[in-house]
């Protein structure tokens, strides 16, 4: 056919008029509007019964109180425990997030041992039974071999019964090494023990106090139980502006708590000791301070006599003769005047209280510090009072029946401790775990084999370099994590632990709490891998090594230690989730356990301990410089760790959620900043987000730059609880581990460590 | 307006929230909470503040002045679910949306967003003076075996569609499901709170019937000192604000650095 013009039109129109109706266009654009809303890789999640369930948070030493929404068997929600005694419905980001802990790929989802080099992360899975064979083979050896003193234990706490197994079991087996990871809490533990003859925790009546003195504790950023010291602060800022609390803030940087402060004291970092003398001196002078106390309770406040007739200084004659305000003015940066008008509103306050441990009370921090801290609320009287500090028991619990030792047990037992706790030079620390990298890479100390339970002292150690060093001397690396932590990363072995939501556990009293209170971890989920719990395990592991060691624990199982450990509570703990224990601290009259049974501003418990103290002044408590490690013509600044509440810096990696609430001055891409103060960054040419090197005697990192009139001028801030290389790409590699560019300084009578900051240099490159 | 829309409707609220700024402390606790709460998702590299997908933010604002007289607050951010006034000045994002997803619900006041109607054009996003509304650059994807925790309650988006905050609306539904369940028509106060509201260690947040005299919002709201976002825009939000600090008031209108009084982003 011949296809003229008339032709062709025809047929377009008619083609068209058939299409048009035809169903097809319709159908087309059905489909289309189908298909752009087709998205089948979007997850419908299922639907399910819906239940609730209590627990109790470990993520941090806080211990909240959680309930969690579950749709089936999944958990779909953490949120805080209505009416729990800690946080009462509140939740911080960490906690909120744990869901992804508990789903997340970094999960060890059945044992592992390391098949490639240490730190490469090449793992083969492996069934329990090989794992437990070969820790018990391993440990059978050591024992066999008369090294059992070589085995060390790293645990996070050391309350509750899982840490105590592992106490237990290191007593059986024979090693003295059981370490704890490092607090705050220490140092408070070792000044209580000093000072009040205590062996007890720190508890702060935060809630009816009504002036805050803090020296650097970063009060809403983690400190204490977190969720519990922000409802505090909510306190503080309620009522009308006269019922209000002061808080007061002494530190080098504008965290969030100095934010929040009605005054923020930006003094020199390291000198705050200083400053508290500085206030007793005007609270001395002008007879503030509670004359009933310091009289009949305390003891060292005047000069004294001793035994053998000879005189010794009193804490009133030290702080008069050498912390006057304008000599603390001088080390503090701070005026005289603000410092006299410090001590007279802190002293006059209804209710005052100073509360120690800087940041989140991560580090332990310097014991004279403390100690000075703790003297002002002895001078205001606040010792064991509403709204003061008082020493805080736990709740009382079954003892275990005692360990019977072999001769290997006792032999073990009786060596030195490999970080020199205990020892003539620490008689009275407990344990030094910042110390004991140092004694393996420097003093000869061994460890054959390291057990690592709820810690991460590969990552959270001070001296990343060395610790990296220390543990390559170890032969023997077994980490019981739920997650593929640093530590686990590079570990031998890995026998996972059910996951925080998964098992049955206690948790001790909250740090900083001024109640006894046991929290249950509850299993709220099934374990969602092929994990056991480390209670189970380790009694396997006792179990399979035999002989007393295997006697040292009679029980069937987790279960029945956790219920027997309860006694008549255990009913109580099921049903409620939590046992508190009626305390009040006892009256001043009954309350220290000193040599001269009070309150001693003068420590002669270090006589009592056969600790050398030459000065008087030794004696009480002084500002003894911490001097930050290296020398000022190189390394001209101060670098300090930041501690934030959205970045956790412990041995929980930083969940995604928690990432991505980081601001974009604190990181960008893979890269964190560091803080300066505009002054600072003039000086040594720096602007506003260029890329620096951050060079410290211990490490160095490139590093971006945040200029921040936040921040004192010479003074670095760095955010801690970056720069992992376990967990996974949503944390591993982001930025820089703040621990790896710090060293090491040991408070010179605990033993402990002291560090505050280190000296550094900035130094700009291009791109 | 609202009385013609409700005629013959039954009750109506008006829910909104009032956030003491004294009290927020800036943890965080309340991003944290929604994001659990709402499935929102997240990706590995998420420091791009501008495509990152927050429903509840917490904005950091500093005084701009120089060591040591720096200051700085935090202010949450959540849709302010604006009412408007009249036809003149609807609700921003309502009023320009072509496709009819996001509605200004005059039952309850808060303003939805259906993400199968959005088909992504983002004009809510740019009539939006407070940013409360994201897009979805990205599939959400999360890591394998993560999906374990999203709730029913609340669908998961795709790429191609804005969300942002619904005040929980589900959790208004469920309050609704059980009252209705109990025979009752009123829901109380304490039926229906916010993810963020709950979470909020300080107990900064306080949400509930703006027009109910018997919810503390309705109090808190009238104090003498209470302030709004960007007021002078007109949009008349319904999350309001205290504060006793003047300069962070000062900045509540005026939050760019150059417009005034020095106050700058931090």
């Amino acid at each position: 056919m011949k296809m003229d013009r008339r032709s062709f039109i025809i047929f377009s129109l008619g083609a068209g008029a058939g299409i048009t109706f035809s169903p097809l266009p319709w159908k087309l654009t059905d489909d289309m509007a189908i298909w752009t809303q087709n998205w089948p890789w979007t997850p419908v999640p299922p639907e399910g019964v819906v239940t609730h369930a209590d627990s109790v948070c470990n993520l941090c030493p806080g211990g909240c109180g959680i309930t969690v929404r579950k749709v089936g068997d999944r958990v779909t929600k953490i949120e805080g425990r209505e009416g729990y005694q800690v946080n009462n419905g509140g939740i911080c980001p960490l906690g909120a997030a744990g869901l992804q802990l508990l789903y997340g790929p970094w999960r060890v989802q059945s044992p592992l041992r390391r098949v490639g080099k240490r730190g490469s992360g090449q793992f083969e899975t492996i069934s329990w039974e090989d794992a437990i064979d070969e820790v018990v083979k391993k440990l059978g050896d050591l024992r066999v071999k008369g090294q059992a003193s070589t085995v060390a234990c790293i645990t996070g706490l050391d309350r509750g019964t899982v840490p105590q197994l592992f106490d237990r079991f290191l007593k059986a087996y024979g090693s003295p090494n059981f370490i704890r990871t490092a607090s705050a809490g220490d140092t408070y533990e070792f000044a209580l023990g000093l000072m009040q003859g205590a062996t007890a925790s720190v508890g702060y009546d935060l809630e009816r106090a009504s002036f805050i003195l803090s020296f650097g504790s970063g009060l809403i950023e983690g400190w204490g139980s977190p969720v519990r010291v922000i409802k505090a602060h909510s306190v503080w800022r309620s009522g009308n502006k006269k019922d209000r609390a002061t808080l007061v803030q002494i530190e080098p940087r504008l965290s969030n708590t100095a934010a929040k402060a009605d005054i923020w004291y930006a003094a020199n970092p390291g000198t705050e000791a200083a400053l508290a003398l500085g206030l007793a001196h005007v609270i001395v002078k002008g007879s503030l301070y509670n004359a009933d106390f310091v009289k009949n309770y305390a003891f060292g406040f005047e000069d004294w006599n001793d035994s053998k007739g000879q005189n010794h200084m009193g804490f009133k004659s030290l702080v008069l003769s050498k912390y006057s305000p304008e000599a603390v003015s001088k080390i503090t940066g701070l005026s005289a005047k603000d410092i006299v008008k410090l001590a007279q509103d802190f002293a006059k306050a209804d209710r005052p209280l100073a509360v120690w441990g800087r940041g989140k009370g991560t580090l332990p921090g310097s014991l004279y510090e403390c100690m000075a801290v703790h003297a002002l609320n002895a001078l205001v009287g606040n010792i064991n009072k509403p709204g003061g500090v008082s020493t805080r028991p736990e709740v009382a619990t079954q003892a275990w029946p005692e360990v019977k030792q072999d001769s290997t047990a006792e032999v073990g037992c009786s060596k030195p401790r490999v970080d020199g706790a205990g020892s003539n030079r620490y008689p009275l620390t407990k344990c030094l775990p910042e110390r004991w990298p140092k004694e393996i890479n420097e003093n000869g100390g061994t460890i054959q084999a390291l057990l690592v339970h709820e810690a991460d002292p590969f990552y959270t150690t001070l001296d990343s370099a060395a610790v990296a060093k220390a543990f390559d001397r170890i032969p023997f690396v077994v980490s019981f994590s739920s997650y593929m932590d640093d530590t686990a990363y590079n570990a031998d072995l890995i026998l996972p632990n059910h996951q925080y939501l998964e098992r049955l556990e206690d948790f001790p009293t909250p740090v900083g709490l001024q109640k006894p209170i046991l929290g249950l971890l509850q299993p709220v989920v099934s374990p969602q891998f092929d994990t056991r719990h480390v209670g189970d395990v380790l009694m396997t592991i006792a179990k399979g090594i035999g002989g007393t060691v295997a006697e040292a624990f009679p029980w069937d199982n987790y279960e029945t230690v956790l219920k027997e450990t309860m006694g008549d509570k255990w009913h109580t703990l099921e049903k409620a989730g939590y046992v508190e224990a009626d305390y009040k601290p006892p009256a001043w009259g009954k309350a220290f356990a000193t040599p001269s049974g009070k309150f001693e501003f003068c420590a002669t418990a270090f006589d009592k301990a056969g600790m050398r103290i030459s000065k008087d002044m030794d004696y009480l408590p002084h500002y003894q410089p911490i001097q930050p490690e290296g020398d000022e013509a190189t390394y001209p600044l101060i670098l300090m760790p930041v501690e934030l509440i959205r970045l956790a810096d412990g041995f929980i990696g930083n969940p995604p959620f928690c990432t991505k609430t980081l601001e974009a001055t604190e990181l960008k891409g893979n890269e964190l900043f560091v803080e300066v103060n505009p002054k600072t960054a003039a000086d040594y040419r720096l602007s506003e987000g260029q890329h620096a090197i951050i060079e410290t005697p211990k490490g160095e990192g490139k590093v971006l730059v945040h200029l921040s009139e936040g921040i004192m001028p010479g003074v670095i801030g760095m955010p801690k609880g970056l720069g992992h290389v376990g967990y996974d790409d949503y944390l591993a590699g982001k930025g820089v581990n703040v621990n790896s560019l710090m060293g090491v300084v040991e408070d010179p009578i605990s033993g402990l460590c002291a560090t505050w900051g280190i000296r550094a240099k900035l130094t700009s490159v291009l791109s | 307006m609202k009385e013609e829309h409700q005629k013959g409707h039954g009750k109506t609220y008006k829910y909104g929230m009032v956030v003491d700024l004294d009290k927020c402390t800036g943890c965080g606790a309340c991003m944290v909470a929604c994001m659990a709460e709402n499935n929102i998702s997240f990706r590995k590299d998420d420091t791009n503040k501008l495509v990152s997908n927050f429903w509840m933010r917490v904005y950091k604002i500093s005084n701009g002045l120089p060591f040591p007289d720096a200051d700085i607050s935090y202010i949450p951010r959540p849709c302010m679910h604006c009412e408007g006034h009249g036809h003149h000045h609807a609700t921003p994002c309502v009023s320009v949306c072509p496709a009819c997803a996001t509605d200004y619900d005059h039952e309850t006041g808060i303003v939805s967003q259906v993400y199968t109607r959005c088909f992504g054009c983002r004009y809510c996003m740019a009539a939006c003076p407070y940013h409360a509304r994201v897009f979805n650059w990205w599939d959400p994807r999360w890591p394998e075996g993560m999906e374990k925790y999203l709730s029913p309650d609340v669908s998961p988006r795709m790429r191609g569609v804005v969300e942002k905050c619904s005040f929980c609306f589900h959790r208004l539904q469920r309050a609704r499901n059980k009252a209705y369940a109990e025979k009752r028509r009123e829901i109380g106060e304490d039926e229906y709170q916010t993810a963020c509201t709950e979470a909020c260690p300080g107990g900064a947040i306080t949400f509930g019937d703006l027009d109910n005299p018997e919810h503390k919002v309705c109090k808190l709201k009238d104090a003498p000192g209470t302030f709004r976002l960007l007021e002078k825009l007109g949009t008349n939000p319904k999350v309001y604000y205290t504060t006793t600090r003047d300069w962070v008031q000062k900045a509540a209108d005026v939050y760019v650095g150059n417009e005034g009084n020095g106050v700058t982003p931090a």
